[in-house]
């Protein structure tokens, strides 16, 4: 059970990865990494989970780091958007292409 | 046990569904309806592995107040298609990657040690000196209060640096974060009947979490989630960033923080060493100010830069 979710984490990962790349829009991208980001806090509550001793369902370590995790990933997101929403007022684009460089 | 199995199955695939659809789909507002709905299954497997606090935290922030940050930027950004993505060797290459991440990943997950490291049975046996019943709480207030007092901090960098993306003649001026007056009678409507209930949800979030599941985090999420509700319906207008009162909330928790961990200091016990027999005191007081100071930060965070001055 635990190991299935832990599984599903690693995919998160993966996952999130892959649109981080793949993508061309910046909030998509953004997106992305906030998944992939899920994913490695899942994995340490997974190895939260498995610490469980004591009486507690879990270790509450990783829990509370877990915790803060979020509460700086989403200000990294929202500090990311007021970026994006900026540039895209001075520009009128949200393209990130480098126009000297060409696509592969 | 199977019952857990079947749902915990059910819920993996149901997460990497959602997530994949996040990743792959084509329409920026149906991606982002995804992102809130992937938000919320984390926060059952959060559950599942024995973590309501973690749960809450994330159903109310990386779900809750992260669909209004996302659908704020949708809104204005909806029509912009950024050019065409890499070729399809260029995709085949980061599937590789990223499934080769992926194998690695498992196969560690597989391979972890079959008694985990753990450092419950010290939290279990400190406990007791906290005044605490919630060891999460404790880790977070008591044993790593440093990592919890600079989290603060890094949240107030994050906002002083999305103020400073403001443009020189709004400087200082109110952020905006209404719909058009006309639209939203429904929301005035919804705003008048939630916002009280939601206040007093966020408070008793944050009173609980001292014994039980909650902590300052999530109720300071559901605060700042009643403070954008009442920007959006337009029933008050964000304050200008240069307010004193608003700069009091943001900063005061870590104010309260520093102080009382100077005190400490000076006492001769250490830095943000709490005394004896007043620990839970204590901590509750600096709760109270790190939960308002969340919830603020928060809220002024989705608001945004100052887009109207504030002599208009």
């Amino acid at each position: 059970m635990i190991t299935i979710l832990g599984i599903s984490a690693a995919c998160l990962v993966g996952i999130g990865l892959y649109g981080l790349i793949v993508h061309p829009h910046p909030l998509r991208k953004l997106l992305a990494f906030n998944v992939a980001g899920n994913g490695i806090f899942l994995l340490f509550g997974v190895v939260a989970r498995r610490g469980a001793a004591a009486g507690m369902g879990g270790d509450p370590v990783p829990q509370a780091l877990v915790i803060t995790g979020i509460v700086v990933a989403f200000s990294a997101t929202a500090l990311g958007i007021a970026i994006l929403l900026r540039y895209f007022a001075e520009t009128g684009s949200v393209s990130l292409k480098d126009e000297k460089k060409s696509d592969w | 046990m199977s019952a857990d199995l079947i749902f915990g199955g059910f819920l993996a695939v149901f997460a990497l569904g959602v997530a994949a659809y996040v990743v792959m789909a084509r329409d920026l507002f149906a991606v982002i309806v995804g992102f809130v709905a992937y938000g919320l299954l984390l926060s059952l497997a959060w559950m599942v592995l024995s973590a309501p606090d973690v749960a809450m935290t994330e159903a109310a922030l990386g779900s809750g107040v992260m669909g209004a940050l996302l659908f704020g930027a949708c809104a204005k950004l909806r029509r912009t298609e950024a050019e065409e993505g890499p070729r399809l060797m260029g995709k085949c290459a980061a599937a590789l990657l990223c499934v080769g991440i992926t194998v690695a990943l498992v196969a560690v997950v597989i391979t972890l040690p079959e008694t985990a490291p753990t450092l419950a049975p010290e939290s279990q046996a400190s406990l007791g000196a906290t005044g605490l019943g919630n060891a999460v709480t404790a880790v977070l207030m008591v044993f790593r209060a440093l990592d919890t007092m600079l989290e603060k901090v890094v949240l107030l960098i994050a906002l002083v640096a999305v103020w400073s993306l403001a443009p020189n003649r709004v400087w200082g001026g109110h952020p905006v974060y209404e719909l058009p007056r006309e639209k939203n009678g429904p929301l005035i409507f919804l705003a008048r009947c939630i916002i009280p209930v939601g206040l007093v949800a966020g408070v008793y979030l944050f009173w609980v979490g001292a014994d039980d599941p909650g902590s300052a985090f999530a109720g300071g999420a559901i605060l700042s989630a009643m403070a954008l509700l009442a920007l959006l319906a337009g029933v008050r207008s964000a304050p200008a960033v240069s307010n004193f009162w608003l700069r009091f909330s943001l900063v005061v928790g870590v104010a309260v923080f520093l102080v009382i961990g100077l005190v400490g200091l000076a006492s001769g016990s250490g830095f943000l060493t709490y005394p004896e027999g007043l620990a839970k005191p204590v901590i509750v007081v600096i709760e109270v100010a790190m939960t308002l100071s969340i919830g603020v930060t928060m809220a002024m965070l989705v608001a945004g830069p100052p887009a109207r001055s504030s002599r208009s």
